[in-house]
């Protein structure tokens, strides 16, 4: 047996551990050693790599292995947990800047593609530059830097990523005539820079609400990249790890996609939220305003209270706030349970991230499907910087924008207790009639000071 | 022609697999699940460093290599280290 041979069965292996890797997350308690063991794979296929017959030169590669891990390392632990899904977005650009780079470097080494050689480094740089471009904007727009979180739209904008994608089509057919550089350089140029542009065409026009879909779909696209430039070196481990991060962001594009009641499509038409939205249905009711002691005698006499979190929460920085009023609750004998809405955080699972950073135990997080149906049987539910995801409209009124979103049944605990600013509306811009029940009491103010008021009631009524 | 049919097998069998596995993850883990996924899409470094450990005559072509291997890197030590980072916060306590 050969070198090469023995090489791509360490190949085999890392894809094992890769796989292996996704199983053990199927649990909070095996996931992390799942994510050491993927991590060893992918260690095994480098040094690997290191040992193949073609590679003669190091200095490229050690320079990039030192620079690329230094920065990695550096994301790794200076990014603040809230800062995830720009860490992911960036992630994300990254992995297909990669592929795009991998794809030229190909091209100028063997400049005698087959058609199909000519195709998939045609496929490979367009999915690597929109993913890049794609995920700059998303990362910019979560970031609010250097452009607005809102939707950007303008006429005509449809005809001209029709146009861009025409071209990219067009001078692909021209490229796969001749796929031999230095003479076909200039056709890949040109269909780089179109990709890149439909990346940013593709990314504008969605608004900052709905980024964690982005986020999802660039993620499986990294994927889709790493996946395509795989056959480009015709490697296995490319195309076995690259097809499965593709089909883990299709899976969390669709949950995102569900959880907002959107189809893919009409997030990525774009514009939602920049419009005012009118309601058909009357508000009823008044709000009843209450203060943190008397917030305080209803949650002292639950026996089970589930609180929701929103972004809100983590906006005004309170879980440790609302950690230790979980704790001084429990002492006082009340069941805690934390609901989370799968569009709670900022990306799929955040918010269960944010909490757990404050030392709160997986086990008090619930996922909306199996809190729901004991909700006749909570005593007050909290909530806490969450709006669109209990609003009760979802399910009684069909003229409402937000009708048919899946949400947490708050309405039907026997008290609900809303912690809110002020009376704002949410992302979708709706009135919410859950603030206006007999049932729910209103806690104006900064979550924070609002949660440190209610356990200090605790801690002077014990 | 043979090794495309049989590349193409392996992807198939591949979405098949991904699909069943990653529908397992509960929607708890889903942000480790992306940045593990980032940390694995770096797989790329393998591919870049083929392109960059090309002999001479290939001089551009193993700088392209090299920077992709750069970024691929920072996928592979940015992902899996940050996902240790979560999962390790992830802890059940007892009451």
């Amino acid at each position: 047996m050969g070198l090469e041979s023995l090489l791509n069965i360490v190949y085999i292996l890392s894809a094992i551990t890769f796989i292996l890797g996704f199983k053990l997350m199927s649990s909070p308690v095996s996931a992390r050693r799942g994510n050491i063991i993927s991590a060893i794979g992918m260690g095994a296929a480098i040094i690997a790599t290191f040992l193949f017959p073609e590679v003669v030169r190091y200095q490229y590669i050690v320079i990039g292995m030192i620079s690329g891990s230094a920065i990695g390392l550096l994301f790794a632990y200076r990014t603040p947990m809230t800062g995830m899904p720009q860490m992911v977005g960036l992630l994300n650009g990254f992995g297909g800047t990669a592929s795009l780079l991998v794809a030229w470097a190909e091209f100028m080494a063997h400049p005698h593609q087959t058609y199909f050689g000519g195709a998939i480094l045609w496929l490979t740089a367009i999915i690597g530059a929109v993913t890049f471009s794609g995920s700059m904007v998303a990362w910019a727009k979560l970031e609010e830097k250097f452009i607005s979180g809102k939707p950007i739209m303008y006429t005509g904008q449809r005809y001209v990523t029709m146009a861009v994608l025409l071209g990219i089509a067009g001078l692909g057919a021209l490229f796969a005539m001749n796929t031999a550089a230095p003479e076909a350089t200039p056709y890949l140029g040109v269909i780089t820079a179109l990709a890149l542009i439909l990346g940013i065409l593709l990314v504008i026009p969605i608004g900052g609400a709905d980024m964690p879909v982005v986020i999802c779909l660039l993620n499986s696209y990294s994927g889709m990249a790493a996946c395509a430039s795989g056959f480009i070196v015709q490697n296995n481990l490319l195309i076995v790890a690259g097809a499965i991060v593709g089909a883990s962001g299709i899976i969390l594009t669709l949950i995102m996609c569900k959880a907002m009641n959107r189809s893919v499509a009409n997030v990525f038409l774009g514009g939602f939220g920049s419009g005012v939205q009118a309601s058909g249905m009357e508000v009823v009711g008044e709000i009843k305003p209450v203060k943190a002691d008397e917030a305080y005698l209803m949650l002292e006499a639950a026996n089970s209270v589930v609180i929701v979190p929103g972004y809100g929460l983590a906006v005004s920085q309170a879980q440790h706030a609302v950690r230790e009023l979980m704790e001084a609750m429990e002492k006082n004998g009340t069941e805690v349970r934390f609901a989370i809405h799968p569009v709670a955080g900022r990306m799929p699972g955040h918010m269960n991230v944010l909490l757990a950073e404050a030392n709160i135990s997986y086990d008090a997080m619930v996922e909306m499907d199996a809190v729901n149906p004991t909700m006749e049987t909570v005593d007050v539910c909290m909530i806490i910087g969450a709006n669109d995801v209990v609003n009760p409209a979802a399910q009684e009124d069909k003229a409402s924008p937000l009708w048919g979103m899946p949400i947490i049944e708050s309405h039907r605990a026997r008290t609900v207790i809303v912690m809110k600013r002020s009376m704002g509306k949410g992302f979708a811009g709706v009135e919410n009639p859950l603030f206006f029940r007999n049932n729910t009491r209103m806690l104006f103010g900064d979550a924070k000071a609002s949660l440190q008021a209610l356990v200090n009631e605790f801690k002077g009524g014990a | 022609m043979e090794v495309l049919v049989f590349l193409l097998f392996i992807l198939v069998l591949s979405i098949f697999l991904g699909f069943e596995v990653i529908s397992k993850v509960p929607s708890l883990l889903h942000t480790p699940l992306m940045s593990g996924s980032n940390a694995i899409s770096g797989i790329t470094v393998v591919g870049a460093m083929i392109a960059a450990g090309l002999g001479e005559g290939n001089d551009l072509a193993a700088m392209l290599g090299g920077a992709a291997v750069g970024f691929a890197m920072i996928n592979v030590m940015g992902g899996y280290f940050v996902t240790d980072r979560m999962l390790n916060m992830f802890k059940k306590k007892d009451k």
